[in-house]
């Protein structure tokens, strides 16, 4: 499936093509969409990143922290209309946790445009390509993230081109999730 | 359980200080279902510290961990190595896990990422209420089982005051009066009379007026090694 | 032990009422420092008008000066007070300690309040005490007197200080059908006189005298009703939507704005409306007159004494020289 359409726009227009955005896209009607786009052959620029998930409620604000802290300039969550959630509220939980992430971003200091919703249906391909040229050229004008990971860091960049289409975006997303240094410990202790 | 809200990112960072390594720890039990600093909590703020320190100019690693609950030496003693590696261990837990931790780790720099509140209960998803003050000398029988320590902004006995209004408490228009409520309660269930007698003023040293509490389980404690036969 | 005529303090409000007269009562307000002057100037307005004059105790929560300092600055003018006391400032042993003191200081009559909640002063950030309630405060009050003991049974050796203890209501707290019930709850728990918040609303006062005396309570306790002179429209409206336990019916808002209305001259219309209030009050205390059980009237002229001579002028009642009046000098004894 092609998803997105190479940016052939003469190279004074061109997007910056070192951008990096996540997408994190639902199944049923943002994927379905951005699929749409491409089957129409409509322009959009290739700074976006597509994940595919079941539905954007699996987006968590972890997920989203994640993308931001390894160096992902920009973050989108692109789902269901509000009301038509496949899931019925997953969108809505979605748009609830996209607004706490730009809540916590700044008091972090990094601007909160960075991460955006976005609702459309299955069949708006043409709102999947504005949503995109949208996204894009907010973070353009916002430059590169000052999180992007230096040589130094160690950390997994951002320049791998690898189809990122698959089932459980979650794994896949900018490869640097399991990079967390996250682990419970539960020992487990038998009551008197 | 206890409820607690995490303090704003800034004066988390205020009190971190120079400390190069931190720590986050987790806690798997209260104020993870009130969303404070459970696993995930403890994720979230450990990324935002090493986001906000990168944007700082900074330098501080930031490495999290979650124990199923601070408030017992067990579940520490599995952190005791990732404890020593940090210069500064940010507790997520509630004051009596913050101060599990500095107990247990005499070495260790503990500083509290949340501030404890209240025990209470979520009314609602997303909303938690006070329910309970701890006095050492529960009344609930008779009131209802509605609490006029915890519940009423005067700690009430033989309540309501003449601020009570539209069954709302003077000092907030959203705050049930308890003693509405323990009206409305008794008067259901026909049991109005317990509200004539007078009730006579508290005894407060089962509370924290009377100074830090403790109990001992004679029955539950580690029992003494059995004397040599003479 | 009480007196052989039945009275229970040295209090001239005592006499008062016991004799069967209508009696009144004013209030004066401390002032936010520690000038005595104000006190004097302010019992001299209030001297040989009314029975006696309550000296509210760092009321809604902003810090005046003592209840008691001021109270005892008030006796030697010549005015008999009415301390308050809240329980929102003290723990049983400095409300028990200040009792002693203002008593040996001539003292004689107490009112046991609850007391506003500090949120709504200007020491928002203070701990509350509420070590006890208002019930149990006149419960130890009149345990000193009448049982001679603490409130932790331990005797009290020598003079015990005999107030006439008081307590507030409001007919107009919620639940509605509760506090008829509350009262009785004081009474029993000894309150000698009860003065309610301020009333507007008559026809629902007398509703709640009505169930008042049909518990008998009336016959327990002295009750005097609570008015108090509106000075504008604007506090009444105040009152109505923003004073939780008050009931102020729209009409009255409407006599207060009709007072003024077409005055252009503000001095004029601010008299207008003066009038209008202390006549509105004039009226509600000739209905308090006519409502069985109700004892006598406590006027609450906020910031505005000077008010308590045209009131009672209006309303027909004597000034106090005429009735029943023996002085209380300092350090009276039992």
């Amino acid at each position: 499936m092609h998803a997105i359409e190479a940016d052939t726009r003469p190279p004074d227009q061109a997007a910056d093509v070192s951008l990096h955005i996540v997408a994190f896209c639902c199944h049923y009607c943002a994927y379905a969409a951005a699929d749409l786009a491409g089957a129409l052959r409509m322009q959009c620029p290739p700074t976006v990143r597509v994940v595919k998930l079941p539905c954007t409620g699996k987006v968590d604000v972890l997920l989203l922290l994640g993308a931001l802290e390894h160096g992902a300039d920009g973050v989108m969550v692109a789902g269901c209309l509000e009301g038509d959630c496949h899931y019925q509220r997953g969108n809505l939980h979605a748009r609830q946790r996209v607004e706490r992430v730009q809540k916590l971003l700044e008091q972090v200091g990094l601007e909160p445009e960075r991460v955006r919703m976005f609702n459309m249906s299955s069949g708006m391909g043409q709102r999947w390509a504005e949503a995109v040229t949208e996204m894009d050229a907010q973070i353009g004008a916002l430059g590169p993230s000052p999180l992007r990971p230096m040589a130094s860091d160690g950390l997994e960049s951002l320049t791998d081109d690898t189809d990122t289409t698959t089932h459980d975006g979650v794994d896949a997303c900018v490869g640097a999730c399991s990079s967390r240094a996250t682990s419970s410990a539960s020992p487990g202790r038998p009551g008197p | 359980m206890i409820i607690g809200e995490q303090k704003p990112l800034d004066e988390i960072k205020g009190l971190l200080g120079d400390g190069q390594k931190v720590l986050v720890v987790g806690c798997g039990t209260c104020v993870t279902v009130c969303f404070a600093g459970g696993e995930r909590e403890a994720d979230v703020l450990a990324s935002l510290l090493r986001m906000s320190t990168k944007l700082d100019g900074a330098s501080r690693e930031v490495a999290d961990v979650t124990v199923q609950r601070q408030c017992e030496w067990e579940y520490l003693d599995a952190i005791e190595e990732r404890v020593a590696e940090a210069d500064v261990v940010l507790s997520l837990g509630c004051g009596i896990g913050v101060q599990a931790l500095a107990e247990h780790f005499d070495k260790a720099v503990v500083i509290p990422g949340l501030n404890t509140t209240f025990m209470g209960l979520p009314t609602e998803q997303g909303v938690w209420e006070e329910r309970c003050a701890a006095c050492g000398q529960c009344v609930l029988g008779v009131t209802g089982g509605i609490c006029p320590i915890a519940r009423c902004a005067k700690q009430l006995l033989n309540g309501p005051c003449g601020g009570s209004s539209d069954g709302k408490c003077e000092i907030d228009p959203e705050l049930d009066c308890a003693w509405q409520l323990i009206y409305d309660k008794l008067s259901a269930q026909g049991r109005l009379d317990a509200l004539l007698e007078i009730t006579p003023p508290k005894d407060w040293t089962t509370s924290r007026d009377g100074g830090p509490r403790k109990i001992v389980r004679d029955d539950l404690k580690e029992p003494a090694p059995a004397q040599a036969d003479s | 032990m009480n007196g052989s005529d039945g009275h229970k303090s040295d209090s001239n409000l005592e006499r008062v009422l016991r004799s069967g007269t209508f009696a009144v009562t004013a209030e004066l307000g401390p002032p936010k420092n520690a000038d005595a002057e104000v006190i004097r100037h302010k019992a001299e307005l209030l001297s040989g008008l009314v029975d006696a004059a309550n000296v509210t105790d760092n009321q809604t929560a902003i810090v005046r000066m003592s209840s008691i300092g001021a109270a005892t600055l008030a006796l030697q003018s010549g005015l008999e007070p009415v301390t308050q006391m809240t329980c929102r400032d003290r723990n049983r042993l400095a409300i028990q300690s200040d009792l002693l003191g203002a008593y040996a200081l001539g003292l004689r009559n107490l009112l046991c309040l609850t007391g506003d909640h500090q949120s709504f002063g200007n020491h928002p950030q203070a701990k509350n005490v509420h070590d006890l309630d208002s019930v149990q405060l006149v419960q130890m009050v009149a345990g000193l007197r009448d049982e001679h003991r603490f409130q932790n049974g331990e005797e009290i050796e020598g003079v015990e200080p005999r107030f006439f203890v008081g307590a507030a209501e409001n007919p107009f707290g919620d639940p509605f059908e509760w506090r008829p019930l509350r009262l009785a709850k004081k009474a029993r728990a000894g309150a000698d006189f009860i003065q309610t918040q301020m009333i507007y609303n008559v026809p629902r006062f007398r509703e709640f005298m009505k169930r008042v005396v049909d518990l008998g309570t009336h016959e327990e306790t002295f009750i005097l009703a609570g008015v108090g002179p509106l000075k504008t429209p604007g506090a009444a409206k105040y009152m109505r939507d923003k004073v939780p336990g008050m009931d102020v019916p729209d009409e009255i808002v409407e006599r207060m704005e009709a007072a003024g209305k077409d005055i252009e001259d503000k001095k004029e219309r601010s008299a207008a409306w003066r009038a209008a209030g202390i006549r509105i009050c004039v009226d509600i205390i000739g209905e308090m007159q006519q409502i069985e059980g109700v004892a006598g009237v406590h006027i609450m002229a906020i910031e505005w004494e000077k008010a308590v001579r045209p009131i009672l002028e209006g309303a027909g009642l004597p000034p106090r020289s005429e009735v029943v009046h023996a002085a209380v000098g300092v350090g009276a004894g039992p």
